[in-house]
């Protein structure tokens, strides 16, 4: 019997070390949703973090940041936890293999040198030494920016439109989430072929 | 001071949508619960690769169906539970009525849509997964991190210039 349970919680764990497959993560990301708003009447939304950073530390007088930051705590300490919850998958459920992309894919990326597949960064083009060469800095200073950027200009990013502003049928919400789609698709298959070939 | 706190909660509304109004005071440690529920979730967001910059150039190359798997499930199962919790009522733990705010229309969404959607496709990362990836050892993405923050300072900068 005990046996029996010793296998089965080995078995469990080397489960959750694979790859967990989108019917498993979907909905468990879908129910941060409920989550949230049982938990305190919280909407979920992660790029507000960002404006609430900005309040806190450099509000400079802006009206944009001119708020009381202190009743969104909750937002800051929730994305605190997205960090720690990073460094747990990685410390004790770190899946040993590298990530298995479409073969076309990676065909194409070895073409420009990006060949490590060990990281969840492509660490041949992301890199502290290459952050300070034009690619590394379009990749990661100007990407960072257009993030930041972007999704406050839209009022929210994938958690607060794509997930939360769909799910709760707002349809300004879909037309976030198309035109992420389509700066996406425009930059993923017409702009990013060229920068990484810098 | 009610007028103060309403004007509190307009500046903090303006293009937020997760902004709900809870009216209880808390002693700091309850935000130990949504501090649970961001590590389950940095937990999900790495063992289901969502934070992989490969799994996003997939996506938007169309080679794998994984992301779109996610997302599609995501929203399916928080429009069901965003449903019941309308239809009955149901309240939080505090016994509070769940507020839902209608998001009304401006340019933005589709200028700052764009904006964000070529960034996602360059960093491989939308603002969540950048903390999760500093999580898992990927340092220097603070500098991604800091540059997303710096955009939004901007944003704040400029806005009333900005088309909206």
């Amino acid at each position: 019997m005990f046996v029996t349970f010793k296998n089965r919680s080995k078995h469990m764990l080397e489960f959750l070390k694979q790859p967990w497959p989108w019917y498993l993560a979907g909905p468990l990301i879908g129910l941060t949703v409920p989550a949230l708003l049982l938990l305190g009447n919280k909407s979920f939304g992660i790029s507000s973090s960002l404006r609430h950073i900005c309040a806190s530390c450099f509000p400079a007088n802006i009206p944009f940041f001119k708020y009381e930051w202190k009743k969104e705590v909750w937002n800051l300490v929730f994305v605190f936890g997205i960090f720690l919850g990073g460094a747990i998958a990685m410390q004790l459920l770190s899946n040993p293999n590298p990530v298995v992309v479409n073969p076309k894919l990676a065909a194409e990326l070895a073409g420009y040198g990006i060949t490590n597949y060990e990281n969840l960064v492509p660490t041949d083009v992301m890199n502290w030494t290459s952050l300070f060469t034009l690619r590394g800095f379009l990749l990661m200073v100007v990407g960072g920016f257009l993030v930041g950027f972007g999704t406050r200009y839209a009022g929210g990013c994938t958690s607060g439109h794509a997930i939360m502003g769909l799910s709760n049928l707002q349809w300004p919400s879909l037309v976030a989430t198309i035109s992420f789609m389509i700066g996406g698709l425009i930059m993923g298959n017409l702009i990013l072929p060229y920068i990484l070939s810098l | 001071m009610q007028q103060d706190n309403n004007t509190d909660f307009e500046i903090r509304s303006l293009d937020a949508i997760c902004v709900n109004e809870s009216h209880l005071e808390h002693k700091w440690y309850h935000n130990s619960k949504y501090l649970i529920v961001g590590i389950l979730f940095g937990i999900v967001f790495v063992k289901s690769e969502v934070v992989s910059w490969f799994r996003i150039q997939e996506m938007f190359r169309l080679q794998s169906f994984h992301m779109y798997g996610i997302i599609g499930s995501a929203v399916v199962v928080g429009m069901i539970s965003v449903w019941l919790i309308k239809k009955f009522n149901i309240k939080t733990i505090y016994s509070e009525t769940i507020e839902f705010h209608t998001k009304s229309f401006n340019k933005g969404q589709i200028y700052g849509g764009l904006l964000f959607g070529l960034g996602w496709a360059v960093t491989g990362a939308c603002p969540g997964p950048l903390f999760a990836q500093i999580g898992t050892g990927a340092t220097v993405i603070l500098a991604t991190l800091i540059s997303a923050i710096a955009g939004t300072w901007v944003y704040g900068l400029f806005r009333d210039k900005l088309p909206h």
